[in-house]
């Protein structure tokens, strides 16, 4: 055979981002020095993007398993039985690399993307969420870069018909070289119509659909999985662009070809495109795989097989088919106008063999090639814990209303209508609740079921104390379904950290997956998919942790679902998971600290994971008994932020709230205290009883009243309208200031 | 009430117009796909929101010169009411169908929210589900929907009572506040000539269950299915 002949130099070998110990385990793999393709197969197969070498040996410690899931990690997305017959299939993954270099693509593809890795297994998508970290507000690039996600992540989801129903974002200067852009999307399927990428039958086509190959894209996994440097800038050729008509072609495509009995396995070409989707599909099946490339439709003449194999165009997928249903499916693409090629054949030789031009390109072991990628145990360092602190060392606010409106209109807290109006929430006609709730709620057509699903993070936690920033992120998403009234089932990790080769970051990694497991463990709470995103840092300054978790709960009766606007004049306000003694809060790592004392420090709040699942337990008994009317659980800003939320979102009650004269009233207005609700209801005493029957803390404080006023002990803290103007005005000033 | 929904491989909500129609009439509508030009006998044509074939021109203008469009044209002269929302409305326009354009939000944005709407005319097979002058809450969600016309449409549709919806505020009034996108005169929906084709930009089909938080688009839907049984 003929292998053209490139001289693989250390500087050659370095540029693909191999270590040269890992050079030496290819060469040992192929026996011979690979070529310039072959590097490049290897290059991107064991790229931390796709091999998730520093993070697997911590990643398998995750639960994994419940009675609910059919398929968990390893898959292009997990799925869980959601009963009926149906099950949804999700995952969240980053985009954060590109999305720095060029936010309106590179978060567009990110959308783009999460989507291919959910309908390619037969689901229909029913919602797409979004987290976003960015820099300060002050700095010169944050607006740019905001203006660029938004208008991608809208872009694609609104064009391909997907709603957009749930999002957050964070602002810190620890994301001024790094931003997050993180992009999960739900489906649905049915149970026994789900597909998988693992290859089977030697002598079946391999199947090349959708949208042509092109230039864009080479080496977009190696990219995200190095650190920035000040020329980042010049890898904007790396980034990918995004068709979302092509995508809507393809996923309709997908899904009627899915209705019919031709596909044996299907996978979508994502990061490191053509290769790991050949590869990874060939590699599952034990079998080999021979792809002729000039049968690859492309877009320009001359490419090689190095960049027909490392592209990373988007909207495209690779099928087995089975014998004889090629007429059947080519009719189907054929009809949405898009190109379907076959592209080569499954073997038995256990080997990938690429052939362009009448040669053999490239001939690399399957086995190897996947089971050989490095996996590290990287040395790690525990954070060190940081101090509790004392209320009593805060100072209080001058006024708590001023302090209230201070905490709901800083950057953190401020309204997102201004992004989130940017986004189609209503299309496919299923949103129950839309932004701006705790999770979002999706109705399932032809039943009464719905889908509560969210997305969580807290970054200062998780920079206090990995463990107890993990295990919160998890807990916040349990709350937020668990309020709503829906159970919850399983969730999707993505974890965003800087260099996992420093100590003190594989310490961040380490301690935050430990947290997960635990609070996934005690919440009988699996984690079904994920996504790692290494290498977050510029210059050497890394992002703050932050392991997003995206949460999947399901409401058996969409009637019974729960808001958080207050309901009715005269209502008891109740908070469960609190003592009616309590005068205090925990304020350390709090929005309050750093927004009105001006701190960050601080240990972050404690969990109490058995407290916590009974505590939701019993909210979605509360919810499900209608003994309820409103319900809100307690995160960012503490209690009276929670109160402000539900009377803001109702548009026309106010509540008064019982504020403990203690010099500690700060602390409990405004702590993070973890595991906490607020409920309104109109019988306090019967569902007080309910709590502490279940174990659960439960007080009354404070009730429902008519008009626009949020007051203390019924002296005012501040107007609902002045609270509803400042909470609303940060965003739309900001991004109007600078254009 | 028989329909016909066109469905472009970029129609978006054609499957939420299908569930609104199925609800109002009883009857399951047709769906049409773009490249043909056979259509069964149906008493309503509907041109569903979404964008069409990507729309990376001009909103509606590769719709209004698809197959499945010839057809609705030749029905539409011979009295088939159609109706056209959101990337509908952008290709009746396009299509000649229905005067002015148009023209992207004067937010420069893509805009989706719960807005109110005035019923301008209930004289109509579209509106007699309403009283005249109601206003009605249901969402819009596009980006190109600042309806635009020269003086002399502005005025012809204002002289013949053509224009069927205007965005206003929650008590009615028109305000600059309550206007969306920028659209000349507040105008959310207009008529042709003989009130047989109406194009509008909000979505009432995605306001017909109470889980949508709203019903107020189903006057629209039951207006129609009562007229055109």
């Amino acid at each position: 055979m003929t292998i053209p002949s490139t001289s693989i130099t250390d500087a050659v070998v370095a540029e693909h981002g191999l270590k040269p110990d890992e050079y030496q385990v290819l060469l040992k793999i192929m026996g011979r020095e690979p070529n310039l393709t072959e590097l490049g197969i290897f290059s991107v197969m064991w790229s931390e993007h796709c091999s998730y070498k520093s993070s697997k040996r911590w990643l398998k410690t995750l639960p994994t398993e419940a009675p609910h899931v059919i398929q968990g990690p390893g898959e292009n997305a997990g799925v869980i039985d959601i009963g009926e017959g149906l099950a949804a299939i999700f995952k969240i993954e980053s985009h954060n690399h590109p999305s720095f270099i060029e936010p309106y693509q590179g978060a567009a593809t990110g959308v783009g993307g999460i989507l291919r890795d959910v309908f390619t297994m037969g689901a229909r998508p029913i919602a797409n969420l979004n987290a976003l970290r960015f820099g300060s507000p002050d700095h010169p690039k944050t607006r740019h870069l905001i203006s660029g996600v938004v208008g991608g992540i809208g872009g694609y989801g609104n064009c391909i018909g997907v709603p957009t129903v749930a999002g957050e974002v964070n602002f810190h200067p620890a994301y001024d070289g790094n931003i997050l852009v993180n992009a999960m999307t739900v489906g649905l399927a049915k149970t026994d119509k789900i597909f998988y990428s693992a290859a089977a039958g030697p002598g079946n086509a391999v199947v090349y659909v959708g949208a042509k190959t092109g230039r864009d894209g080479i080496h977009g996994a190696t990219m995200a999985s190095k650190e920035f440097d000040e020329d980042s800038e010049e890898k904007r050729p790396t980034v990918q662009v995004g068709d979302p008509f092509t995508e809507k072609l393809l996923l309709e495509a997908c899904l009627e070809l899915m209705a019919k009995d031709c596909i044996v396995a299907i996978q979508d070409m994502g990061a490191a495109g053509l290769t790991s989707s050949s590869v990874e599909m060939a590699g599952k099946g034990g079998l080999g795989i021979e792809l002729d490339l000039d049968k690859v439709p492309v877009r320009e003449t001359g490419m090689t097989a190095y960049e027909i194999m490392l592209s990373e165009s988007q909207e495209r997928m690779l099928m087995i088919i089975k014998p004889g249903t090629e007429a059947e499916a080519r009719a189907v693409f054929d009809k949405w106008d898009l190109d379907f090629a076959v592209i080569g054949v499954l073997t038995e030789t256990g080997n990938i063999v690429l052939k362009k031009d009448g040669d053999v390109q490239a001939e690399i072991p399957l086995d190897p090639l996947v089971d050989a990628a490095p996996e590290y145990d990287r040395p790690h360092t525990p954070t060190p814990p940081s101090p509790m602190i004392e209320t009593a060392e805060i100072p209080a606010p001058g006024s708590l209303g001023e302090a209230l409106a201070t905490l709901l209109s800083c950057p953190d807290m401020a309204s997102r209508r201004w992004i989130w109006e940017q986004y189609d929430s209503l299309v496919m006609g299923d949103t129950v609740i839309g932004p701006g709730g705790d999770a979002a709620l999706v109705r399932i057509q032809d039943t009464k079921r719905a889908l509560a699903v969210t997305v969580d993070c807290t970054p200062r936690y998780v920079v206090a104390d990995p463990a107890v920033g993990g295990a919160q992120a998890v807990a916040e998403t349990w709350r937020n379904i668990c309020a709503t009234g829906a159970k919850p089932l399983a969730v999707t990790n993505n974890l965003n950290f800087g260099n996992p080769e420093r100590p003190a970051i594989m310490g961040q990694i380490v301690g935050a997956v430990q947290g997960m497991g635990e609070a996934c463990r005690a919440l009988d709470y699996p984690v079904i998919s994920g996504n790692v995103s290494l290498y977050n840092e510029t210059e050497g300054k890394p992002i703050l942790p932050t392991p997003v978790i995206g949460g999947v709960g399901l409401l058996e009766d969409v009637a019974d679902a729960c808001t958080i606007a207050l309901k009715s004049d005269g209502n008891a306000l109740v908070v469960i998971g609190q003592r009616s003694d309590t005068v205090d809060g925990w304020l350390g790592a709090s929005i309050y600290l750093r927004e009105i004392a001006g701190r960050e420090a601080g240990a972050p709040p404690p969990l109490d994971l058995v407290r916590e699942r009974k505590a939701g337990d019993l909210i979605r008994s509360l919810i499900g008994n209608g003994a309820v009317a409103a319900c809100h659980d307690i995160s960012d800003g503490g209690l009276l932020v929670t109160v402000a939320e539900m009377a803001l979102a109702s548009g026309k009650l106010g509540a008064d709230v019982a504020v403990p004269s203690a010099e500690t009233a700060h602390g409990w207005c405004f702590g993070e205290d973890q595991g906490r609700y607020v409920v309104e209801t109109a019988d306090p005493d019967s569902v007080i009883a309910r709590s502490e029957a279940a174990g659960v803390p439960a007080a009354r404080i404070g009730q429902v009243q008519a008009g626009d006023q949020l007051t203390g002990n019924g002296v005012a803290l501040i107007s609902l309208s002045e609270l509803k103007t400042k909470h609303e005005a940060w965003l739309p000033a900001y991004m109007a200031a600078g254009a | 009430m028989r329909s016909a929904i066109i469905v472009f491989p970029g129609s978006n909500r054609d499957r939420d117009m299908q569930l609104a129609l199925r609800q109002a009439s009883g009857q399951e509508p047709h769906m049409v796909w773009h490249k043909d030009t056979d259509m069964p006998e149906v008493d309503l044509i509907v041109v569903p929101g979404g964008f069409s074939y990507g729309d990376y021109l001009r909103a509606g203008a590769m719709g209004a010169l698809s197959p499945a469009m010839r057809t609705v044209k030749e029905r539409s002269g011979k009295g088939v009411p159609v109706l056209g929302v959101c990337n509908g409305f952008q290709i009746l326009t396009e299509a000649g169908m229905l005067p002015g354009a148009l023209m992207r939000n004067a937010g420069l944005k893509f805009i989706c929210k719960q807005v109110h709407l005035r019923v301008e005319s209930a004289q109509t097979v579209f509106t007699s589900g309403y009283a005249q002058g109601q206003v009605i809450r249901v969402p819009v969600a596009h980006n190109d929907g600042n309806y635009f016309a020269d003086p002399d449409t502005l005025k012809h549709l204002e002289d013949r009572d053509l224009i069927a919806f205007r965005y206003v505020d929650a008590e009615g009034a028109e305000s600059e506040g309550s206007n969306p996108n920028g659209s000349q005169m507040n105008i959310a929906g207009i008529y042709n000539e003989s009130r047989t084709v109406l194009g509008l930009m909000p979505h009432p089909e995605d306001a017909i269950d109470p889980l949508h938080g709203g019903i107020e688009g189903k006057g629209l839907f039951h207006g129609l299915a009562q007229a055109l049984n």
